[in-house]
Formats: structure tokens, sequence, C-alpha cells
């Protein structure tokens, strides 16, 4: 490259904190509503009972969950719903010492994927794992595991209406 | 469609908080590629910018925003925008604005500044994620690397030293680029020794954020040899989005890549990627994402990356090197310029201009690789002399 000085003012913390650059700042206040929408909505009223619920798809021959009300393989409707357990097998897991901001957390969380028993084989959703020590060694891909459900009435049609997923002993269902 | 050739490039410095805004980064890159061959803004048709979320920096629009710095006063102008895949997009985008016919030459600018975002733009991250099913378990966007990088370990039995060594080579190239921000001879220990941030990812397994920006012109072939004796050609570009349903897909492989890679390597009549691609600048953010995209590019068999790396075939004097520029662990991950920089680092090898850089054996052709959303996109810019 011929290119002998490359452009760019590198800052330094102290520049920041000392004034010696000028900054401005805003803190947004914004607010959204969400709505849940027709098939996540079924889907938490279900939560709520203590089901999980998917959809089926007979062109694709699968059952999804999360569910929806189109396949977004062959873009039809889906064809009716199906109750699946509140049981999975660990796809997937991380073990995360930071929050969502970057900032440290005391206590690590246990993110996982958790493919759903009764759903199409790799049907998994996002949830955290509990009542298990946060060490690798300790925690296995393809380990069964079941949901822990909130007490009914503190539930509130929402993913965390599942506290977490739980090691599930083999032989008890 | 016409042949499409990049006929110069510039690019800044990247750091962890610039004094420039992102309108005078972008600049400063534009000014530079359009320096580099002798150009003037009048001589460009049309504008392409490629920068990722506005809630990094907290300006709605800010394609429009950061116009005036990228050149666009008055002309064809579009910002590209494919999250963490935008900065190769950039590429695919400006040469369907030329190969189309439509425009003799385009600026294609590519800029982030991610230290607006306070106190870090790990926060703006949290829009990434379904606001119902996966917001209220408190996500970060490290989780889901981490959930992929241990899949990935998990299917092949890699272990966390193997996938190591990505950054211990691309820390290293990147002492090498006089623009890179974090440079540095670091061992495998010192990577395992470095903070957990989320199992299986530590500190030094993660890119870091950054403030720069990249840019190329592009040009048709007539103009582009009027411009320079030493074009280099665009001859493949590709890209694919996989479903946001990302709990659903077997994340071990990024199967979005492939058919990326697929498209470009189609268009470019390549037929063994592995003969036929000499130098390779694949997305980087996180030290697994070199492997499996070798792997998603079909530069190797799937699981057999860390092998590659084990054995040097990757280093910059290797069979196929695999980012010479210290790529995204090492230069830094200003995201969408990040991209571009690899564009602009194929552009320099491909013409023998990358100095300390320069891998051997003259390469005759090479592939940048972006990759981003939610591990969902892949895009692919094939160049050649």
């Amino acid at each position: 490259m011929q290119i002998e000085k490359f452009p760019g003012v590198m800052l330094r913390e102290a520049d920041v904190e000392q004034g010696r650059v000028l900054t401005t700042q805003w803190q947004p206040n914004l607010k959204y509503g969400w709505d849940a929408g027709i098939a996540i909505g079924r889907f938490l009223s279900e939560l709520k009972q203590g089901r999980i619920v998917g959809t089926k798809c007979h062109k694709c021959h699968r059952i999804a969950v999360p569910p929806r009300i189109f396949c977004e393989w062959c873009f039809k409707p889906f064809d009716g719903w199906v109750y699946l357990k509140d049981t999975g097998v660990v796809n997937t897991f991380s073990i995360s010492y930071i929050a969502w901001d970057a900032s440290r957390l005391e206590v690590p969380s246990i993110p996982a994927v958790i493919e759903i028993d009764g759903a199409s084989h790799g049907m998994g959703i996002l949830h955290l794992l509990g009542e298990i020590e946060p060490d690798p060694a300790k925690i296995n891909i393809g380990m069964r595991v079941k949901a822990v459900w909130k007490p009914p009435q503190e539930r509130e049609g929402a993913i965390t209406d599942i506290k977490y997923f739980k090691p599930l002993e083999e032989g008890r269902r | 469609m016409g042949r499409v050739a990049v006929v110069g490039a510039g690019i800044t410095k990247f750091m962890h908080r610039s004094e420039e805004t992102g309108k005078e980064l972008a600049w400063e890159a534009a000014k530079m590629a359009l320096d580099s061959c002798e150009l003037n803004l009048e001589d460009i048709e049309s504008v392409v910018l490629g920068s990722a979320p506005d809630a990094f920096d907290g300006v709605h629009m800010k394609g429009e925003y950061l116009a005036d710095g990228a050149g666009a006063w008055r002309k064809p102008y579009m910002r590209g925008y494919v999250g963490g895949g935008t900065g190769v997009f950039v590429g695919a985008q400006g040469w369907y604005h030329v190969a189309s016919g439509l425009f003799d030459t385009c600026l294609v600018v590519a800029e982030e500044k991610m230290s607006s975002c306070l106190p870090h733009p790990q926060g703006a991250f949290l829009t990434i994620f379904d606001h119902t099913l996966e917001r209220p378990l408190g996500p970060n966007l490290i989780w889901i690397f981490a959930l992929e990088m241990n899949r990935y370990m998990h299917r092949y039995g890699i272990t966390k030293e193997e996938i190591a060594l990505v950054s211990v080579k691309n820390k290293r190239n990147a002492l090498d680029h006089p623009c890179a921000q974090l440079g540095a001879e670091i061992t495998v220990q010192d990577v395992l020794d470095s903070e957990v941030m989320v199992w299986p990812v530590n500190r030094l397994d993660v890119s870091p954020t950054s403030d720069g920006a990249a840019a190329i012109v592009l040009a048709s072939e007539n103009v582009a040899r009027r411009i320079t004796d030493k074009p280099v050609w665009i001859e493949g570009v590709g890209w694919s989005l996989d479903s946001a349903y990302w709990t659903n897909r077997d994340l071990y492989y990024p199967r979005y890549v492939e058919c990326a890679a697929r498209m470009a390597y189609q268009m470019a009549g390549i037929r063994e990627p592995r003969k036929e691609i000499n130098v390779v600048e694949p997305y980087d953010p996180f030290s697994y994402k070199e492997l499996h995209h070798l792997e998603g590019l079909l530069l190797c068999g799937k699981g057999e990356a860390a092998r590659l790396t084990a054995d040097g075939v990757t280093a910059r004097d290797g069979d196929l090197p695999c980012c010479p520029s210290g790529g995204a662990l090492g230069v830094g991950n200003a995201i969408a310029a990040t991209g571009l920089m690899k564009i602009c680092e194929i552009f320099w090898q491909l013409r023998g201009e990358a100095g300390k850089r320069q891998v051997p054996g003259k390469p005759r052709r090479g592939l940048a690789q972006a990759w981003g959303d939610l591990m969902q996109v892949g895009t692919v810019v094939i160049m050649g002399v």
C-alpha cells in the first residue's frame, strides 16, 4: 500500500473525562407495547395453563415450536395446534457471566436451546437451565430436562411462566 | 451483466473511540479511496453506504445523516444494512449498481461508530431479540454465539484450545496492519486465562467494539481500464438469509453462508473453491467464527477447519491464508466497516500492495465474507486479477 498515513484520531477515556473533547448526551425515553399476535398469543395463554403448544404443517410434515400461523417453508397456513410435553433435550447451552448491558453478573445464568418433546426433531426454544451447577463439566448437550413452572396464581402468560428447565432423572418422565 | 472492477480503496484507523463523528470517518475513508485512484467526487455516479444498527448512534435513518460524509450529495444513494453482514453486502450492492449498466462508477462506503452507545454498545443489541419470547429472559448478544460455539465444539469434538489459535493468529497478523486496534502477540494460554464472558467464550475470543470506516471505488470495465492498469475484478457475489427462528436450526453449521458462497462460486465459475481461492477474509467477530465460516464457504470439509489452523494452513504464509489483515479480532470490529475492510484487504493483496501483510505467491483470487443478524445472514464477494 502506498498510503503512509491513515486518518483517525484516537480518544482515550481521560480525554472525555477531563473535558478535552466536547460531547453531548441524551437518554431516550421510549416505550413500546408489543402485541403478542395470534400464534404467540395462544402460546402464552397456554403457558399460563402450564402447557406448551406448537403448530403442525401437514405439507412439510413438521410440528413447530414456537408456534406460528404460517409455515415459512411452504408459506401456507399451519394446519392446527398440537400440545407438546414440558420436557425436552438440551441442544446447546452456555454459561453467562455478563448481563444484557455487558455488566458482570454475580450469579451466572445458563441459557440453553431446548428441543421440546413432541415437536419435530431440532425444534427448540430459548430458555434457562436451573437446579444445576454452572459448570460446563456438569451440563451436557443431549441432557434431558423438564420445565419448572411458576405456581398457577403467579403466571401471567409470559415465557417466564416457566422459571427454567431442570435436569430430568432418567426413568422419571 | 457488465464486468465491474474495484479501482481504489481507503480506510481509517480502527479505534475504541474516535474523535471524529461517523460522518467525518466516512469522509476520511471515502476521500482516501477516491484519492487512491485519482478520482474526484464528480466522477462518481452512484453511492452505496453500509452501516449497522441505528441504535449504536441513536440516530434514526443514519444512512441519511451519513450521506454527506459518504459523498452522496445530489447523487443516487442507497444504504445497505444486513446486520454484521453489511460490510461485504455493500460490495455486492455496489457491484449490481454498476454490473446492471445503470452506472459506470459507484463509491461504496462503510462506517461504524459504536462508542456513542453508553455504557456499552452491547445494550443496543438487546433489541435484536424477539420481544415477547426472548427478551424477558435477559439475553445478551454473546449468549447466542456461546450457544453456537458450544454446539459446534460438541458436534466435532473441537476444543477451546484449538479455537483459541484463531485469536492468536489474527491478533498477530494485525500487528502488521497500520489501522489495527488490537494487534498483539498472545498465546493460547492467554486466551484461556482471559475473563470468561459467556462460556465457552472468553474475552480474547471476542473482537473489540470499534469506530472506523472503509471505502472502495467500483467502475465498469471501460472506465476501470482508463483509471488503472491494475483493476481487481469482482468475479462473484452472493448473499443468503436463514430463518429468524434460530432455535429451530442446528447451529453447528452455517447453511446460509454455504448458500451465499455457492451463489458467488457459480457466478465466478469456481468449481473447486479450495484450489481456486488463494486468500480469504472470513468474518471473525469471534474466534470460532473463522472456522465455522471456512466450512460454510466450502474451503474445507465440515469439522476440519480447526485442524487446518493447527497445521498452519491458514497462516499468512500457509496454503490458504485466512485473515492476513488481522481480521475483526485484530484490526477491530467496527461492524459494517470491518466487512468492507476485508474487501479492501483482498484488493490490496491481489494488487501486491499489502506491504508487510502481503501473502506470498502472487494470489490471483480472493474471497471476503461477512455474517450477522441472528446468526442468519451470509454475504460473499469474490475478487480476482
